[in-house]
């Protein structure tokens, strides 16, 4: 067995100098038990990648195909480097750095990560990580609350179902009343007059789930005004490289889904929350921070810091559960801005934002369809002249991804199911939009 | 380790600005544009490198990290074993890896069909019915099994059991997860062997009490023999019995949980499945259920209907009637899952049970070589990590800390320190099933070394000073949290290192 190093011999002597018969007795003080009854014997690691690449086999990758896919996951182009510097094993076979003197490494990545973040969503401060966009969502919700002493929350119809639902389920039992705006599509959402001094945050997104973009400058100052905390979740980090940021705008939390920037989709996990905010709400988040300071000969470091906020210290009464987060995933995120760097990054903004358009226009010619947004960066919702559904169904027949279907995340409001998501990244080529578009003149 | 060959490496933001790039890019397909006016208009202040500098900037500092593919990694609770390269290139198939979450069913029946392989597995290494396949990470899959727990309270009318009990010994996830599903929390003591005091448990249990939280092999390394009587005791009081599975890596492949009366455990596959730690993650905690937990099972779930695998996404549908809803985004860490299928598909039914076999062993081997020169807090066998407390120290003016920073310079990552909170200047080792005989020979021989070093009284200096041959020297702590600087600012207050 290829992973395991002990010889029979070795197991023997360690036997005989721990002075029992077998590894069995070992095992002495549990009750007998059934063992596994399913599972095979091993495998050599030929057939193991025989089987699992025949499983493989049976998805269909977007990158083989034309793909028109979003809703908070984006196929966007990983340099070759970014996946070279992950799989180094001095990042991707550590543990958590609580010896901060043989994990600068990781320190200070996580020390450029935090700046990054912070820099990109406008924010002063951001933590090393959480599991997801989600869940960061539910955690800045509760950190909110922490800070104003508020419970009722107010959600915006333009978030995304998915963090709408976990932030429900997560703090169901926390005493939260929440208020769920329905689903907006088009036009202008009035949060304006909902925002009163008894709330505790108020969640929007942009882009929004829907790929409208807005200024929310007007509403930061009303919500400033009434005491009320303002998260902005950020679903596509790289619209950040295009349009004003949420700390240009006045939020007081900015958390999102990091996976764009990571790398590939792998069927939406694992993702990376980001979770930035304003510096004296430091206190208040949850996670690990990493933070600069000096060893004993005046170098500087870098060490995992403030952490009485955390579990692991202050158990029942700790800001969140969270240990394991999402630190591999932050590395690729900030090599991946790393290698863009401040021009890159901007470009690969203007692409995304100029292929949609581009996409957009082109389906807006077609008679039977209309785009509904009036603004978007890379993502926007059309109206078809029948289910969405089916005629996604046809175009994949077609092999084309072609987009996703609203009501899928909408079981409720039948009255969305003509209307589909796209997105059009920098994967996307212009036979790839002759493809998409011929097939829907075929099928509609 | 420090040497001409290991360089200082500034902040990406400390390298020069210009209009530097590693990626070159492709035109776009059009030049419109569709803002709405709300276009960025002040530069961000990110950096400006091209592909060599980044890769060289990161490869330097990949060299200021420890980690497993360097040495033995003895972390007590972390399970820091081998992290096999084919789960990596597993998981880099195409089919696996461009795969999107909302693609239509019939172009990802192969990656529910992962899914629910791993799922089957899972379920029967445990022997429970069920299992939760979306939590994140171990604290996750806490809450989830928590979650359930209190939905199903809550089904059966029993609103006023508000109390979670957990020893003193628990990971802090334990309380903070029950915190989180509204719980209290209370304590129960543990008796001088470190296992759950029994009595203690049964005096505290009653009609209030949803449940009770015990990792097994617990923190200290011994298997709780009363297993079988708590959870009897948890049951006939009305409450749920939590295990958790942080240490299952001591226990795979030789014992079933239902056997246990267990309700639910969540498992880490980043440890006993040997998925990477990357530094603090990601992980995966999936969590299997009892059946009286299952039908509260958080969504989405792979379900099969005649030949075709779909999902149930959704809480509220015939499927998932009581389920208590969503707890993360898309359907879970399917990346994770990838890894962790390719290493149970590696060792099979034989395998882990030698993995675990074998990873008692050297914990064992552990205990027996150094127990000569270290208080060990257990005299018996132990499981798969072996507690030594801080008595052997007492009097030598070294403290554990020390001790253990000492190591760093012998070539070793110390053990874990101070935990469990309930043992003195705890020393928790775990070496994993993947050291040969040669590195624990090596780390004992260190560890022999430096408690006879300590035990002579002369240089409680050398260790207080210590380490002195890694890229840092011990770091200030309290400064950093006094004046926290959380990023990289244009005036740094503290200079960078010559």
């Amino acid at each position: 067995m290829r992973y395991l190093p002990l010889s029979n011999k070795d197991r023997e002597s360690m036997l005989n100098t721990i002075g029992i018969e077998s590894i069995d007795n070992l095992f002495d003080e549990l009750p007998k038990s059934e063992v596994p009854q399913n599972l095979p014997k091993h495998k050599s690691e030929l057939q193991v990648d025989r089987e699992l690449s025949q499983i493989a086999n049976e998805n269909l990758p977007y990158t083989q195909v034309p793909s028109f896919l979003g809703a908070g996951n984006y196929c966007h182009y990983s340099p070759a480097s970014l996946d070279y510097i992950i799989q180094r094993g001095e990042f991707l076979t550590s543990y958590t750095p609580y010896q901060p003197e043989i994990s600068q490494g990781t320190l200070q990545v996580i020390f450029e990560f935090q700046t990054q973040v912070a820099l990109i969503t406008g924010m002063e401060i951001a933590n090393a990580s959480m599991y997801d966009g989600a869940t960061a969502c539910a955690e800045a919700i509760s950190m909110a609350s922490r800070i104003n002493k508020r419970s009722k929350v107010l959600i915006s119809g333009g978030l995304h179902p998915h963090y709408i639902d976990v932030s429900k389920t997560q703090l169901k039992h926390l005493g939260f009343d929440f208020k769920v705006l329905d689903p907006y599509v088009s036009g202008k959402e009035d949060l304006l007059n909902q925002i009163d001094t008894n709330l505790s945050c108020l969640v929007i997104q942009n882009p929004s789930f829907f790929g409208n973009i807005q200024d929310y400058t007007s509403i930061a100052n009303e919500c400033r005004y009434k005491g009320v905390l303002l998260i902005v979740v950020v679903t596509e980090p790289v619209s950040l490289g295009l349009i004003k940021s949420p700390g240009e705008m006045g939020a007081d939390i900015v958390v999102g889904e990091g996976q764009s920037l990571a790398g590939p989709s792998n069927f939406g996990g694992p993702g990376l929350g980001f979770f930035a905010s304003l510096q004296k709400y430091v206190r208040q988040m949850p996670g690990r921070l990493c933070g600069q300071t000096l060893d004993k000969d005046g170098k500087r470091g870098f060490v995992l810091t403030m952490s009485t906020r955390e579990q692991h210290i202050r158990r029942e009464k700790a800001t969140s559960n969270i240990c394991t987060n999402s630190g591999l995933i932050a590395l690729a995120f900030s090599v991946h801005l790393t290698l863009l760097g401040e021009s890159g990054f901007l470009e690969l903004a203007n692409i995304n934002h100029k292929n949609a358009v581009e996409l957009s226009i082109r389906l807006n010619n077609i008679p039977k369809i209309k785009v509904i947004n009036s603004s978007f960066f890379n993502e926007f919702v059309v109206e078809l002249p029948r289910s969405a559904g089916s005629v996604i169904d046809e175009l994949t027949d077609l092999n084309i991804l072609a987009g996703i279907p609203v009501s899928r995340f909408y079981p409720e409001h039948p009255h969305l199911s003509n209307l589909m998501l796209v997105t059009a990244t920098e994967m996307n080529t212009k036979s790839h939009l002759d493809s998409f578009i011929d097939a829907l003149n075929k099928v509609l | 380790m420090k040497n001409n060959f290991l360089h200082e490496e500034p902040l990406i933001f400390e390298y020069p600005v210009s209009d530097n790039s590693a990626v070159d890019f492709d035109s776009p397909l059009g030049e419109s544009e569709n803002l709405g006016g709300i276009k960025r208009s002040n530069p961000i202040g990110l950096s400006s490198l091209s592909e060599p500098e980044v890769v060289r900037h990161y490869t330097r500092l990949s060299r200021q990290n420890y980690s497993i593919d360097t040495g033995l990694y003895p972390l007590g609770s972390c399970t820091m074993k081998h992290n096999p390269r084919l789960n990596e290139k597993m998981v880099r198939l195409k089919g696996f890896m461009d795969i999107h979450p909302f693609q239509p069913e019939k172009t990802i029946q192969g990656a529910y069909k992962a899914i629910n392989l791993l799922s089957d597995w899972l379920i029967d290494l445990t022997g429970l019915p069920a299992v939760a396949m979306s939590p994140a990470a171990g604290a996750h899959g806490e809450l989830c099994g928590l979650m359930c727990i209190r939905a199903a309270h809550e089904h059966n009318g029993e609103n006023e059991r508000k109390v979670v009990l957990v020893p003193e010994s628990a990971h802090g996830t334990n309380p903070a997860s029950a915190s989180l599903c509204g719980y209290s929390v209370e304590s129960i003591p543990c008796n001088s062997k470190g296992r759950v005091d029994l009595d203690a448990l049964n005096n505290r249990l009653g009609d209030d009490i949803a449940a009770v939280m015990i990792t097994n092999p617990n923190t200290c390394g011994l298997f709780e023999t009363d297993a079988l009587r708590i959870s009897d005791a948890v049951h006939n009081a009305g409450a749920y019995f939590y295990m958790d599975g942080a240490n299952f890596n001591a226990i795979v492949g030789r014992l079933t949980l239902k056997q246990l009366g267990v309700d639910a455990m969540h498992i880490n596959l980043h440890k006993t499945f040997s998925t990477p730690h990357g530094g603090g993650g990601p992980g995966a905690g999936p969590t299997v259920l009892s059946e009286s937990l299952a039908p509260f099972a958080p969504v989405p779930f792979v379900v099969k209907k005649n030949k075709n695998l779909f999902m149930v996404e959704h809480s509220g549908s015939n499927q998932s009637e009581f389920s208590i809803g969503r707890m993360k985004g898309f359907h879970g860490q399917f990346g994770v899952f990838v890894r962790a299928l390719s290493y149970i598909m590696s060792l099979g039914a034989d395998g882990l049970s030698q993995v675990s076999g074998d990873a008692v062993l050297n914990a064992n081997y552990l205990r027996v070589r150094l127990s000569k020169y270290l208080t060990p807090f257990h005299n018996g066998t132990c499981m798969h990590e072996v507690l030594f407390d801080g008595s052997f120290l007492d009097g030598t003016g070294t403290r554990t800390i020390d001790f253990a920073k000492a190591m760093i310079d012998s070539g070793f990552h110390p053990p874990t320190m101070y935990f469990p909170l309930v043992v003195e200047g705890a020393l928790l080792f775990e070496p994993t099933e993947t050291e040969s005989r040669q590195s624990l020979d090596e780390l004992i021989d260190a560890v022999i070394k430096l408690a006879k070093k300590a035990m002579k009284k002369e240089t409680p200096e050398f260790f207080e000073n210590s380490p002195v041959n890694a890229p840092r020297l011990r770091l200030d702590e309290t400064l950093a949290a006094r004046k926290p600087i959380l990023r990289w600012t244009p005036n740094p207050v503290l200079k960078a290192a010559e």
